[in-house]
């Protein structure tokens, strides 16, 4: 009864998107990428669950039992206020993932479609938002991200603004790249010739061309977007107290380095992993979404 | 070619303009205003509505905000780029006393990706699929995933505060400079490495290298002399353009090791709200990030003819 529930959702799928299919079994062929994608999709689970998985209150303060080393009852130790570093990291995976969707998904979408209106349009719009790109990516990002963060004021949502403004141009680009090549293709004239419009040709012949390499993009850049999420709350100018957040709780630890060195080591451990399971998995999906270019982009 | 340099000149005057509009209005962003939060900064909280004017006048913020941005401008193409807050020393000053520090530590961390990247490319490109290949590039990816700010920390746990080697800040001898050029470096090396291994594989492929092994060359011989110069030339050519990336990383090195370079002035201008320096500060990395496209741009084309005609900048 199951097997027969399961193998019709598999088909319906396979109708819906034979190349999904197709692509995911590439993926699953890359051990590295399966243990990406394991390790990623676990901890949006610890994300969703954290009020159940956490073993302490992140925020409780309790001065009695200030810089505990890793035991069984707090099995990543306690910081300097006594709060338990296990918990904390677990929430912070819920900062972490969130900042990485939204900023991910806001200058995916805004890269994605001024990219597709530059390379479709092209002439002066083309280059108007070409040179804007060509502006923004003067600037060293992280340097354009912390002056953006530290004038706006130190906070979360100040860093996710500073990291959309900077992040949106990489999409744009390549997504305009996609979207010329596929205009010469033969179906895109085609289409035109049968009486398509501009916005369907657009939409859904142009885009799905440049899906991939976005895909991919967003993968990779989502590492990204942590890392620099981290780093500038290990500055200063991100999550403010009480708030755990992996950054900052490193940060935290700086002054009880000789001590209690298990206070820098865990949140970076827990960035380090995030980082390197999306790297993982954007490059199995890189190679999987285009085999071709596997040998070309090996460096 | 010249055509070619002369359109990408012209490309770059147009960007340092924009940047330019960007830098400038940054001021903007700030919250409340300027005119306020600079006599504040001045003269401390207690400041009188008739000083914020004066403020505003002096600086001419009560002008029209082209006005204010031409004015910037010709005072910036002067060299003019204000004064400190903190310091009441020019900003250029403030810049130009700290860059050999940045330099310095650029170049050490630069240094330090060459001398890990180009061994360990080889010995991976020689033994392509075998285990040292694939921990040595399970470590690239690994370098590139771990945040330098962390990995900073760590070499002071182990290298100052355990073994007590290496002093944990500052600027001095040799020894001050080692830590941060490796945290600084290892990203790098990580990225260099993968390079190294690509290009090494690449040569390999030639006829020259059959032909050396053909006439009876011993592996040391072929690999050392035949294949490691022209695998090399193209690594260090890239990571040499990759310099403008370096300073990004130094900006948070600087600031663990307390290193007295730009990047650590950058930051701290930022916590003290020292407007004018931050400004200079941006303005100064993006020439520096800017110049080093152009010079990418033109050494790629002259040395593929092809990009001159064909490829937008990338």
């Amino acid at each position: 009864m199951e097997s027969v529930a399961v193998e019709r959702a598999i088909s319906a799928l396979i109708k819906v998107s034979p190349y999904a299919i197709e692509v995911f079994e590439r993926l699953r062929e890359n051990r590295l990428a399966v243990v990406g994608l394991a390790i990623v999709l676990s901890l949006t689970l610890v994300a969703i669950l954290a009020p159940f998985i956490a073993p302490h209150d992140p925020i409780e303060q309790n001065l009695g039992l200030r810089l505990l080393s890793p035991s069984w009852q707090y099995l990543l130790g306690t910081d300097a206020l006594g709060r338990c570093i296990m918990s904390r990291l677990i929430y912070g995976t819920r900062v972490s993932l969130q900042i990485g969707v939204m900023v991910v998904g806001i200058t995916a979408l805004l890269g994605t479609l001024l990219g597709l209106i530059a390379g479709y349009v092209g002439g002066v719009v083309d280059e108007g938002i070409m040179r804007i790109v060509d502006v923004f990516l003067a600037f060293p990002g992280l340097i354009l991200a912390l002056v953006i963060a530290g004038l706006l004021g130190p906070g979360l949502f100040n860093i996710m603004l500073a990291l959309s403004v900077i992040g949106w141009t990489g999409y744009a680009r390549v997504v305009r790249g996609c979207v010329l090549s596929a205009k010469e293709r033969g179906f895109v004239e085609a289409t035109r010739a049968l009486g398509g419009s501009n916005l369907y040709i657009m939409f859904r012949h142009v885009l799905p061309e440049a899906l991939s390499p976005v895909i991919v993009m967003a993968t990779l850049g989502m590492g990204g977007v942590i890392l620099s999420t981290a780093a500038l709350s290990f500055l200063g100018l991100g999550a403010q107290p009480p708030m755990p957040e992996w950054g900052s709780m490193l940060s935290g630890g700086r002054a009880f380095m000789r001590t209690a060195p298990h206070l820098t080591i865990f949140p970076g451990l827990a960035i380090m992993v995030t980082i390197l399971s999306l790297n993982f998995l954007g490059d199995g999906l890189r190679d999987a979404l285009d085999p071709r270019q596997k040998r070309k982009l090996e460096i | 070619m010249l055509t070619y340099i002369i359109r990408r000149i012209g490309v770059m005057v147009f960007i340092l303009l924009g940047v330019s509009v960007i830098t400038f209005s940054m001021m903007h962003f700030v919250p409340g205003d300027p005119a306020e939060v600079i006599a504040i900064e001045r003269y401390g909280e207690e400041v009188t509505a008739e000083t914020i004017e004066h403020v505003r006048r002096e600086l001419g913020l009560d002008q029209p905000v082209y006005i204010q941005y031409f004015r910037w401008l010709t005072n910036v193409l002067q060299g003019d780029l204000g004064y400190s807050a903190r310091t009441d020393r020019p900003v250029l000053d403030e810049i130009l006393t700290r860059l050999p520090a940045t330099i310095q530590l650029a170049l050490a961390g630069m240094l330090v990706s060459l001398i890990i990247a180009i061994p360990v490319g080889i010995i991976s490109a020689t033994k392509q699929y075998s285990i040292v290949d694939n921990v040595s590039m399970f470590g690239a990816l690994l370098g590139v995933s771990m945040p330098n700010f962390w990995l900073g920390l760590l070499l002071i746990l182990l290298f100052s505060v355990h073994l007590g080697w290496l002093p944990v800040f500052g600027r001095g001898g040799i020894e001050h400079l080692i830590l941060p050029a490796i945290t600084l470096g290892t990203g790098m090396a990580a990225i260099t490495t993968r390079l190294m291994r690509s290009s090494m594989l690449e040569v390999l492929m030639q006829n020259y290298i059959r032909t050396a092994r053909a006439k009876g060359l011993t592996e040391k011989l072929v690999i050392g002399k035949h294949a490691l110069k022209n695998a090399v030339i193209p690594v260090v050519t890239i990571v040499g353009l990759q310099f403008a990336h370096l300073l990004e990383g130094a900006v948070i090195v600087e600031t663990i090791f307390a290193w007295p370079g730009i990047g650590r002035l950058m930051v701290g201008s930022i916590f003290a709200r020292d407007f004018a320096v931050v400004q200079g500060c941006v303005l100064f990395f993006a020439l520096i990030f800017v110049l080093s496209n152009l010079i990418v741009d033109i050494s790629y084309a002259y040395l593929d003819p092809r990009i001159r005609y064909a490829r937008r900048r990338v």
